[in-house]
């Protein structure tokens, strides 16, 4: 009974003031650099990593969650690009309305995909959403409403414009609506990890059979895992075509955007919210700087260190480069 | 009081008929043993009540409810917990994390969910493990594991297939007291068993099956002395 009673008063999550204290000193030092004078590359390789985050960190709900390998998530970055930059084009319609559209719109799919899709899985469930994804690219190449393969050109405004979420002298601005997106992002996840249906969704990822006898309607779970994620990938799609206001097909509905999700969330750490940070953090300026140091695309290689980090990663760190940081410190496992 | 009803409940694999016209009831409170020897359709017919495989023709009533053709998540929610023959524990899990997705069934508060787990397992004696990852653990306390995670449903009939199957003999007793224990509870069991001393020794009746067909449903003392059930199962037992 001593032992029950002592252990209804461990607190829920292992908190650890030393962790919380660096992860605040961290955000303010993440809101104060641009202060300080960052200079326009630095300020593009942050938001970068910003972006990628939050979009990795959207894949590893469905998949670090609830199991489910999706090949194909690069449609949803797509559809919140091109709503928000439709609207505004057509209508007027300020991206800051339009990202919540985006986001809605990506959500439906996820459910029209969802239902169908989510009866298989594995592999199966995996090639699925790759085609799906690669359905979508052709669709837009030939939809002429949204500019077929020419894509969307957003109308410019003449000054910075926070109505229209434009800004043409600096990239601070840009910095900072990519950083709280981020932020938000990080904590809904986060909360999402430690509620019932964070609980449940692991039930889901680690034997569905089980969960079924625990009440678990496995095939809804699923699909509400893939909302949450399609609607966290939806407004970067959304604040990045604001942030290069020239949109087209091969651009926001490329294979690449799904694979690079995938590449940072394994590296980082799949099915922990610190993996997608951790990721992001290390493969976006590899990319950025192979991109200055060789050129254009950064001459592929780039592509060949994700590769040779990846099977790296693969053979002697399964669970990605959090696994170097004692589960204590940043979990609320053991206490033992 | 009924609490399950089973009528004419059959499946076929192609040509083989995993169980064919199993018929009996199941009273409130008390314990149901199952027995027969490995193929006689015993871990089927949990998956037909259960609803994880689909049964060809038949009746399961539970608490004059027909359940009959319903999801398991569904049967489940009406209060049928189940364990599994081959162990299912969320693995990458902590043994308190395990208990608590079941516990969120009936609380949505996490911290009562924490409690109430917590309470469950002191129930099954692995108070000490709880933060332990289910791969982590032992046979015998993955065994404990599922009996918590199932009783964290708060059900009304629990389902165990084999409990004390692949354990040593020194944690057998643990596991019977155990189940002693939950019957105390108010729960109502049906519980799968190879060891025959045990099922005698728990069981308020027993049902005896052999190539899919039910051979003898009974108290323990009429089953032991069912000629068929000496033929096809207990063979020496009765003689020693």
């Amino acid at each position: 009974m001593d032992k029950l009673i002592a252990a209804k008063s461990e607190p829920l999550w292992n908190t650890n003031n030393k962790v919380i204290s660096v992860i605040v000193g961290l955000v303010i030092l993440l809101f104060a650099l641009p202060l300080v004078g960052l200079n326009s590359f630095y300020l593009h390789l942050f938001i970068m990593i910003f972006m990628h985050a939050v979009m990795a960190q959207s894949w590893n709900v469905i998949a670090g969650f609830s199991g489910q390998i999706s090949l194909g998530h690069g449609a949803f970055f797509g559809i919140g690009a091109y709503a928000t930059s439709f609207f505004y084009m057509e209508y007027g319609i300020t991206p800051w309305i339009s990202i919540f559209f985006g986001m809605f719109v990506s959500g439906i799919f996820a459910v029209l995909i969802g239902i169908p899709m989510l009866r298989l899985s594995g592999h199966y469930f995996a090639i699925a959403t790759l085609l799906i994804g690669i359905s979508f690219q052709v669709v837009f190449q030939r939809w002429d409403l949204v500019g077929a393969a020419s894509g969307l050109w957003v109308t410019m405004t003449p000054e910075d414009s926070w109505t229209a979420l434009q800004f043409h002298s600096s990239k601070v601005p840009y910095y900072y609506i990519f950083l709280v997106f981020f932020l938000v992002s990080f904590f809904a996840v986060w909360v999402l990890s430690r509620s019932k249906l964070g609980y449940r969704l692991r039930a889901v990822r680690d034997d569905p059979q089980a969960a079924l006898s625990l009440c678990i309607n496995v095939s809804n779970y699923k699909i509400i895992a893939y909302v949450i994620s399609a609607m966290i990938m939806a407004p970067m799609g959304s604040l990045f075509a604001q942030y290069i206001l020239i949109i087209d097909p091969d651009r926001v509905f490329n294979i690449e955007i799904s694979i690079i999700v995938l590449l940072i969330t394994v590296l980082g750490g799949i099915g922990n919210v610190w993996g997608p940070i951790i990721g992001a953090s290390i493969l976006i300026p590899i990319s950025e700087y192979s991109r200055i140091y060789l050129g254009g695309t950064g001459g592929a290689v780039d592509l060949i260190l994700y590769g040779l980090i990846l099977m790296i990663i693969c053979v002697f760190r399964p669970n990605g480069l959090i696994s170097f940081i004692p589960k204590d410190i940043l979990e609320r496992k053991k206490q033992r | 009081m009924k609490i399950l009803s089973v009528e004419n409940l059959s499946r076929s694999f192609g040509g083989i008929k995993a169980n064919d016209d199993i018929s009996f009831n199941v009273d409130q409170g008390s314990i149901l043993g199952i027995i027969g020897p490995n193929g006689a359709g015993k871990s089927t017919l949990f998956d037909l009540i259960t609803g994880y495989t689909k049964a060809d023709r038949g009746k399961v009533e539970f608490f004059e409810k027909n359940i009959f053709g319903l999801s398991p998540d569904k049967i489940s929610n009406l209060g049928v917990g189940r364990t599994f023959q081959k162990l299912k524990p969320f693995a990458d899990q902590t043994l308190l994390e395990n208990v608590m997705i079941g516990a969120f069934v009936k609380e949505q508060n996490i911290k009562k969910a924490r409690d109430k787990a917590l309470e469950i397992i002191d129930f099954v004696d692995l108070i000490e493990k709880r933060h332990h990852f289910a791969k982590e653990l032992s046979t015998g306390q993955r065994k404990r594991l599922e009996m918590a995670r199932a009783m964290a449903i708060e059900p009304k009939l629990l389902l165990m297939d084999e409990v004390t199957g692949g354990v040593d003999q020194k944690t057998i007793p643990g596991l019977v007291e155990l189940i002693k224990k939950l019957k105390k509870t108010g729960v109502t069991i049906i519980t799968i068993e190879h060891n025959i001393n045990i099922i005698m020794e728990i069981s308020d009746n027993v049902l005896a099956l052999d190539q899919g067909k039910s051979i003898a449903f009974g108290p323990p003392k009429e089953i032991q002395k069912n000629k068929e059930v000496i033929d096809s199962y207990l063979g020496t037992f009765d003689a020693a």
